[in-house]
């Protein structure tokens, strides 16, 4: 059964023959005590790159706030909006009210100040209005929230696409675009949790449990094109910071996209977000989102091309052409609706 | 379906000079208990059983408050060591998705439907239409009979193999694959068929309610004059006979690809995981009004006793539970925003997620208007009343929050959605289950409940739940995910907060306890309709307790 689908995800993924390989490396075990060790190390291919440090308070979470957190694309803009200031001013003023006609009504016919109650049991007029007002409050939220849904799928051209890909319990990120590699991510330890000279967190990694030995790194300013799968169980690919969240669902390919602008780069994190097993919080997601001019030597330092470069003569890995999209990358449709595969 | 009600008064003409004692005749202890068709005594059992599995499920969401006061792994090691397996990193985080799948599926299916249903359902639906007792009591007992193995399914599950560790680590909702090809070892097995087991139980008692309901009323008492709690369990009993069989295919398909090579969820095999999702949200969104309709219901009868009023737009209330049931089966991909729906099938769902808002606000207003010109006496099951009211507003408003497709972007699987259940659930149907307690129990034992330990228990209940619950709205704010046993230090505040909260509910709940049994030992004797001119329905016509064999000859409503 599992040979039959490695079988289909590779043909699904036909410009991925790394996934094949990858899918068929066993995890390693691990000691007890310990977070997940990385599979299959990504040894750099072309010269190295230097990460950046997470900017304090942007792309994760804080303690003791009360709202989202900061967001840095237009939809996470628009959604935040949406949230701030329509959703909670409506229903905060409805929680009120209904609070202080309780309280209302609680004082002002207590058993004391009004011994003898009334017999009404019915009143049309308030009836109607307290069942036409909701509705018109209902239309007006619509509204909005149709059109915030209509632009999270209205998926622009996309300049970069990324295959993402969940396992148990760590995410691949693979770059069709950019001669398919792959990147594997996983979870970085504590210096405490790390054996022999193994790497373990620092600050400038990111957060406990946030940061990753290898980040998912993206150009500012460009549309990135998320394709979510997964080898195993359902994962999902959340990144608050972007308003993103798109389950990775085993034989099924799912599509979503981000545009950060170009003043926005910097370090962005999120969590698995589907229940999927054991180290299901041991799975984050780190997002880096650099110019233009580092993602292509971010690139190199993978082994990858740019499009629209020559192919570089190396093997990193790879057998597949250089810049060749992936079929469903190619899909025209401008939703996400899943392609079923079998 | 024969006439009970000709069959009623032929029994009446026969044994009519025997009336006394036929009425109190009760079985020895073994029958009365274990081979009962009394639906008073069924419903005590379901009651207790209630309670037991109340307690349990609340001991687990105790163990898990208790790990995530504090960023890092604290006790699981441990707990899964003092389970008998060896200490392992994974098998003590298997353990937390173990505790978590089974405080839910406890909660639910062993907590809040047995008492809402079969408890108080049993007790007072046959007493408020005036009938002598269920219309099938032997299936009635086959009904309660059946929930005590699936508890011990369950409760079994826990010590074999679910894969990574003992026990089913799937979560209340069981997602293919992670419960299939994700889960090896016989824990989720078990936990399925527990599952089938008490998706039997309450169809059999749905159709149970459906047929007293509709065969069994007293004459004179047409379904327009049928108290709103008994309108509650009709719409309920047709929920779960309509939503519990799709749950039965989808864990039944579950079984098959788990054991019998089957591939319904298997994209490899040409099934499809979401596939799953779609059947198990049409049962179990569904099940979330079949959770606190009859709260509903509860509620309705309190506020109208309290305020010596008749409910206000009593057409209104009971035709708004039966849209709430309606459009309670077309909503269900909300839970599923994030799978990979299409954008037109968000924007449908995001709309008629909405609607649900509607009929709900008419039962706020209309039991806010109940109160309103009344003449308001705040005895303890008037103020958990009170306290459902306000906290099922809220939480009914974090949820048009989340019925927003593009919002739920954020929201989806965070601990946004986790306040928002709890305050329609844990502030919402456990409030009404206490009220309702409060309200029927001097009726169904006796004894009068002590007022100020009732009005104290009310009290710390509710600052302890907002404590505990409030605070994780800001954590889903602030991204952190649901069913993590370890989170990034900034969640610690809140988490910690929450903690507090559990420690105080704990505290009232032994106030709850403490009153119970002083009430069954020591408690005064309670009259037949110790709330006074406000308690209108039938069952405050009878004792307290009511006779063995209730309405012997009919009752007659004009």
């Amino acid at each position: 059964m599992n040979t039959l689908k490695t079988i289909i995800m590779g043909l699904v993924l036909v410009a991925a023959p790394a996934l094949a390989q990858n899918a068929a490396a066993p995890v390693t075990a691990v000691p007890a005590g310990s977070g997940a060790t990385t599979p299959a190390a990504t040894a750099p291919a072309g010269p190295t790159f230097d990460y950046a440090a997470p900017t304090p308070g942007v792309g994760h979470p804080v303690a003791g706030t009360f709202g989202p957190q900061p967001q840095v694309t237009d939809i996470g803009h628009e959604a935040v909006f949406m949230h701030n200031k329509i959703l909670m001013p409506t229903i905060t003023v409805i929680t009120i009210f209904v609070l202080l006609l309780m309280i209302w009504v609680a004082f002002r016919y207590r058993a004391k100040a009004n011994p003898v109650s009334s017999k009404t049991a019915h009143n049309t007029a308030i009836e109607i209005v307290w069942t036409l007002a909701p509705v018109l409050i209902l239309v007006l939220i619509a509204i909005p929230s149709i059109r915030l849904l209509a632009h999270q799928y209205a998926t622009p051209k996309a300049d970069v696409t990324i295959k993402v890909i969940g396992n148990q319990w760590y995410w691949t990120y693979q770059y069709p675009d950019n001669g398919d590699f792959e990147v594997v991510s996983n979870m970085l330890k504590e210096k405490g949790e790390v054996t022999g000279n193994a790497r373990y967190r620092t600050d400038a990694d990111g957060p406990r449990l946030l940061a990753v030995d290898e980040r998912m790194v993206v150009p500012a300013g460009k549309v990135v094109k998320i394709l979510t799968t997964s080898n195993d169980v359902i994962h999902s690919f959340a990144m608050p910071a972007f308003w993103e969240k798109m389950d990775a669902v085993p034989g099924r390919i799912n599509e979503t996209w981000f545009k950060v602008p170009a003043d926005k780069t910097g370090v962005y994190f999120g969590q698995c977000s589907e229940l999927c097993g054991a180290r299901h919080g041991y799975m984050p997601i780190a997002v880096e989102v650099v110019s233009p001019a580092r993602y292509a030597e971010w690139v190199k330092s993978k082994g990858g091309t740019m499009p629209g470069a020559a192919p570089v003569a190396s093997d990193a890995g790879t057998a597949s052409p250089p810049a060749s999209p992936a079929p469903a990358a190619a899909a025209p449709v401008a939703t996400s609706q899943p392609a079923t595969q079998n | 379906m024969t006439d009970t009600t000709a069959n009623a008064v032929h029994f009446q003409a026969d044994h009519g000079h025997e009336h006394h004692h036929d009425a109190e005749h009760k079985p020895a202890f073994f029958a009365r208990w274990f081979m009962s068709t009394n639906h008073k005594d069924i419903g005590t059992l379901y009651l207790i059983f209630a309670i037991i599995a109340g307690i349990i499920g609340g001991a687990i969401s105790g163990l898990m408050r208790a790990e995530l006061a504090h960023p890092g792994i604290q006790y699981l090691t441990v707990w899964s060591t003092m389970m008998g397996e060896a200490p392992n990193f994974d098998t003590a985080l298997h353990l937390w998705n173990v505790l978590i799948t089974a405080h839910g599926l406890i909660m639910v299916f062993f907590m809040v439907m047995p008492a809402m249903i079969g408890g108080f359902g049993n007790w007072f639906v046959p007493i408020m239409i005036g009938a002598p007792d269920m219309a099938f009591p032997r299936m009635n007992n086959i009904s309660f009979w059946l929930i005590v193995p699936a508890f011990f399914l369950l409760l079994g599950s826990t010590f074999v193999s679910g894969g990574t560790g003992n026990g089913a680590g799937t979560g209340w909702t069981v997602y293919a694959p992670l419960s299939t090809s994700g889960s090896a070892g016989p824990a989720v097995d078990m936990a399925i068929l527990s599952l089938h087991l008490a998706g039997a139980s309450s169809i059999l008692g749905a159709i149970n309610f459906i047929t007293t309901i509709f065969n069994m009323r007293a004459p004179g008492m047409t379904l327009h004059k049928m108290p709103l709690f008994v309108w509650s369990v009709l719409v309920t009993a047709f929920l779960l006979l309509l939503a519990l069989p799709v749950l039965a295919a989808a864990i039944t398909m579950l079984l098959t690809d788990r054991n019998f090579g089957t591939t319904f969820y298997d994209a490899a095999g040409g099934g499809n995981p979401v596939l799953y999702q779609h059947l198990f949200w049409f049962f179990g969104h569904p099940e979330v009004y079949i959770m606190i309709l009859p709260g509903f219901g509860i509620i309705s009868h309190i506020v109208s006793t309290f305020s010596k009023k008749p409910v206000f737009g009593y057409l209104g209330m009971a035709y708004a539970m039966v849209a709430i049931g309606v459009v309670g089966f077309v909503v269900w991909a909300h839970h599923m925003y994030t799978t990979g729906l299409s954008v037109d099938t968000k924007m449908y769902f995001t709309a008629a997620t909405m609607v649900i808002a509607v009929p709900t606000g008419i039962k706020i207003f209309s039991w806010i208007a109940t109160m309103w010109g009344g003449s308001l006496t705040f005895k303890t099951p008037m103020v958990w009343a009170l306290g459902f009211i306000f906290m099922f507003t809220v939480g009914g408003v974090t949820g048009v929050v989340l019925a927003n497709g593009g919002i739920d972007n954020y929201m989806q699987d965070t601990y946004y959605v986790v306040a928002h259940f709890h305050y329609v659930l844990s502030l919402g149907a456990v409030f009404s289950l206490f009220a309702g307690f409060y309200y029927w129990f001097p009726k169904m034992s006796g004894k009068m409940y002590n007022e100020f330990l009732g009005q104290l228990h009310f009290w710390i209940f509710f600052i302890g739940v907002n404590l505990l619950f409030f605070p994780m709205h800001f954590l889903g704010l602030e991204g952190m995910p649901r069913r993590i046993p370890d989170y990034p230090d900034a969640f610690e505040t809140y988490n910690a907060l929450a903690t507090h909260g559990y420690e105080i509910m704990a505290g009232s709940m032994v106030i709850f306890f403490v009153n119970v049994i002083w009430s069954l030992m020591a408690g005064k004797k309670a009259e037949g309709n110790y709330w006074g001119e406000g308690a209108t329905t039938l069952e405050w016509t009878l004792s307290s307790p009511p006779p063995y064999h209730q309405f012997e000859t009919l009752p007659k409503i004009d």
